[in-house]
């Protein structure tokens, strides 16, 4: 028997949080071994596409990766609109201060792209310690003795001893569900994104736009598109394609029973998007992603033992009112869990890099932006139904729609402030009463048809390259029945009612005279978003490396 | 630790690049050469003994001076270190026979000499699976045959490996041997990559070897028969005891059953492959 290798570090998952924790850790000359489950950075990873460099924050990407913005990134955000919707009232405001509120610089990202280039920089600088990046290889838990965790373990590679191990596997991430820091289990501590990336004509996004090569715009849009899920639309500038995409929460999804891809269609054919789509609607890519909400699961002590947790893995993402951050937060969680166990290691006790990390989580006043303490203080009050109730009836009153009208362009500077922005309760009243209310008093009427045609599910699917693990599925159903599992089926982003082509699929089995509505899965076009996971009872893990769906543009 | 692959350029067989004339025999200058598909088992064997235990890898191939193609394929696969092919008129028109007299002295002309001879399981042109053996019996090491994993002890300088009893992957057997040896690397044959270490050390070695590869010819040694020292009546044809009498066409299987051809833009015709089709689905 070979002897087991050990690296001082293993850092498992080559996103942003990844990437910084194993360029800070190579810097400061520890041995580090990153492992990425794709068969490229980048292409497990979606967001939505927005990436900040907060004055505020210890460390942006560009500071740790030169040269990053150039090679890496789509357009800058140099404007920032929030539409308020009803039928097709529309009320603009302009949030661009708001967005330039701590901000260094934000560009749209696809990650692909990004990821697979910060792959490149950090295989250099890790493998000058002695390690490296290995693409393709999945980690499937941890490796203890003792009970305490000294490593890890992989399908593809026996198993490795570390000092350190970084949790950077992103939103589902097996790491920290085997050492019990985050569950699985409520729906209302998740969002669930959907996203195309379309492909627009040579010059389109300037002409349609009014921009200048190196300008670009966000766009997010509330009201009663979506009827009465709460959630919103974005839409995003990249070089030659658009980003556009839908979020929700996760419990809204699943009480309304609504279907994902028909909420981002029906932002994608509303007639406010007919200035910048035509018939000639082309959609490179579909694609989902489960997003945590920071106010509710990052984990305040996301370590044990010798492991730490960073970026979506820990829950830090902060998505509140019209403010949504993550992979700046990833960022900064990577390179400070790295600085904690640089430190800790020239103390010779390695063993307080996860103390070390918290307390500079707390210090750098990361945990106050993911769980913003005013949140918590609105969030004892407004988030019951009967004060929802109370405020919603109120806005759509005469009262509330006098006051609407009397605040008038005041709304807008409130919609700007920082401030306000951290108290936004998780109700309907912000996501769907109030812009209704706000476009239906001050909104105007665009005209105009909408010509765009966009794909179906199963054509979505079609176009998703997979690498599929035949005879080895990553997910399986512990309780078929419709009860327990049931929701998976219109809550899948690649699943709907009425549709056998998806992961999920209602299906009535009689025996004996007996009938029984049982819930069943074929795992083959599942896009790894871990919505399941969430929503039905199911045995959840990542396929193994390189294997299930490869995101061309994430 | 020393290694050779030896490799052959054969006929691309694959469907849309090889050709036949009417009499069904292969248009040789209508096909192109490929590097034959069983070698590329050897090459993995090579590598993975480069990628776990260090050392170098030597690609060795007879043909024509066009044969570069098909070695440069071989560099980028095995990430070799240099290239050796032996060209020469004299050696044309070679048997089984005669081809492992001529390589097994390229291989005692090596220096340092080798510690470990790789061959694919037999050519997809000739099919015999005879000069992989014979050159090493020419050579004279021990040859371990149909191999589907391996381990080198390089202390000990012995080598143990599983192998398909009779080809049986049915039954496997593991068996030792002292280094230098020759490997015949089964189809089955699995690289396995369990340590990061080795899977970082592929990543170098790929990249080094994408510079090489560039210009392979630099690293390209070719040797006639005269830099071998061999007398022309033992190489080549006029050295193959092998007498072909008469090739005769493999005849086509009679047709049980009648083909139609259907035009799938014609919907009429598809209509009836769907009609045909139909009630097999149900089961019937």
């Amino acid at each position: 028997m070979t002897e087991r290798e050990r690296y001082e570090a293993v850092v498992v998952g080559a996103g942003p949080g990844g990437a910084a924790a194993a360029a800070v850790l190579a810097r400061n000359d520890v041995e580090t071994l990153v492992l990425e489950r794709g068969v490229e950075a980048g292409s497990k990873n979606v967001s939505g596409g927005l990436l900040y460099a907060e004055e505020s924050a210890p460390y942006a990407i560009d500071d740790l990766f030169s040269g990053f913005r150039e090679a890496a990134t789509e357009r800058p955000v140099t404007d920032y609109y929030l539409h308020n919707l009803a039928g097709d009232r529309v009320e603009t405001f302009d949030i661009t201060d708001l967005h330039e509120h701590d901000t260094e610089w934000s560009d749209a990202v696809l990650r692909r792209k990004m990821d697979s280039w910060l792959a490149e920089r950090v295989h250099e600088l890790t493998r000058e310690t002695g390690g490296g990046l290995l693409t393709g290889v999945r980690v499937n838990g941890l490796l203890r003795e003792g009970g305490e965790i000294v490593g890890v373990t992989c399908d593809e590679l026996d198993p490795i001893e570390a000092d350190l191990v970084v949790a950077a596997d992103g939103v589902n991430s097996e790491l920290a569900r085997d050492a019990g820091l985050m569950d699985w289990e409520e729906p209302e501590e998740w969002f669930q994104g959907v996203k195309a990336v379309v492909d627009m004509p040579e010059g389109a996004i300037d002409d349609r736009f009014g921009l200048d090569g190196d300008e670009g715009e966000a766009h997010l849009f509330s009201g009663d598109l979506f009827e009465d899920v709460r959630g919103g639309g974005f839409l995003y500038t990249n070089e030659g394609t658009l980003s556009i995409g839908t979020v929700f929460h996760l419990d809204s999804l699943v009480a309304e029973e609504a279907e994902p891809h028909e909420l981002l269609d029906a932002l994608l054919t509303h007639p406010l998007l007919a200035r910048w789509l035509d018939d000639g609607y082309e959609e490179l890519e579909y694609a989902a992603k489960l997003v945590p909400d920071s106010k509710k699961v990052a984990h305040p002590s996301p370590h044990e033992g010798r492991l730490v947790l960073v970026g979506d893995a820990a829950g830090q993402m902060q998505a509140q009112g019209p403010i949504i951050k993550g992979m700046n937060h990833a960022v900064t969680a990577g390179a400070l869990a790295a600085e904690a166990f640089s430190e800790a290691r020239s103390r010779n006790d390695p063993d307080a890099a996860g103390d070390l990390y918290e307390r500079k989580l707390r210090d750098e006043g990361v945990m106050k932006k993911l769980c913003p303490p005013r949140y918590r203080a609105v969030r004892a009050l407004a988030e019951h139904d009967p004060v929802t109730d109370v405020l919603d009836a109120v806005l759509e009153s005469p009262v509330g729609r006098f006051g609407v009208r009397a605040l008038g362009d005041r709304l807008e500077t409130l919609y700007g402030s920082p401030f306000l922005s951290m108290m936004v309760p998780d109700t309907r009243t912000p996501y769907v009463t109030l812009p209704t209310v706000i476009a239906e008093e001050l909104g105007e009427r665009i005209g105009g048809e909408n010509d765009v045609d966009p794909p179906d599910l199963a054509d979505r699917i079609g176009d998703l390259t997979y690498d599929v693990d035949v005879g080895n599925p990553h997910i399986e159903v512990d309780d078929d029945s419709f009860a327990a599992s049931g929701d998976a089926v219109t809550a899948c982003p690649v699943s709907a009612r009425d549709f056998g082509g998806g992961c999920y699929r209602e299906e009535t089995v009689r025996t004996n005279g007996d009938e029984r509505t049982v819930v069943s899965l074929d795992t083959q076009p599942c896009v790894e978003c871990g919505t399941c996971a969430v929503v039905a009872d199911t045995d959840w893990e990542h396929p193994r490396g390189g294997k299930g769906v490869e995101f061309r543009q994430g | 630790m020393n290694m050779v692959v030896l490799t052959k350029g054969v006929p691309d067989f694959r469907e849309g690049q090889v050709s036949f004339d009417e009499d069904g025999h292969l248009e040789r200058g209508e096909t192109p050469t490929v590097m034959n598909p069983n070698d590329e088992h050897a090459l993995e064997a090579a590598l993975q003994t480069k990628v776990r235990q260090g050392g170098t890898v030597s690609v060795m191939s007879m043909g024509p001076p066009g044969y570069g193609d098909v070695l440069r394929e071989a560099m980028e696969s095995v990430y070799a270190d240099d290239l050796y092919l032996l060209s020469d008129r004299e050696m044309a028109a070679a048997d089984t026979w005669a081809t492992a007299i001529t390589i097994a002295t390229a291989l005692e002309e090596m220096e340092p000499s080798p510690d470990l001879v790789f061959a694919g399981f037999k050519t997809a042109d000739g099919e015999t699976g005879h000069t992989g053996p014979q050159t090493c019996w020419a050579y004279g090491m021990p040859i371990v045959t149909h191999v589907v994993s391996l381990e080198i002890d390089p202390d000990e300088e012995r080598l143990r490996a599983k192998r398909l009893v009779e080809g049986d992957i049915e039954e496997i057997e593991t068996v030792e041997t002292s280094l230098p040896a020759f490997v015949v690397a089964d189809p089955e044959f699995e690289p396995s990559y369990r340590r990061a270490e080795h899977r970082l050390r592929h990543r170098d070695l790929r990249e080094e070897t994408r510079e090489r590869a560039a210009d392979h010819e630099e690293h390209m040694t070719v040797w006639d028969h005269a830099d071998l020292n061999l007398d022309p009546d033992y190489i080549g044809l006029d050295g193959s005891p092998t007498v072909v009498s008469s090739v005769d066409p493999i005849p086509k299987a009679p047709a049980e059953r009648e083909a139609t051809m259907v035009d799938p833009e014609r919907d009429e015709e598809m209509r009836q492959v769907f009609e045909e089709m139909a009630p097999l689905a149900g089961g019937e």
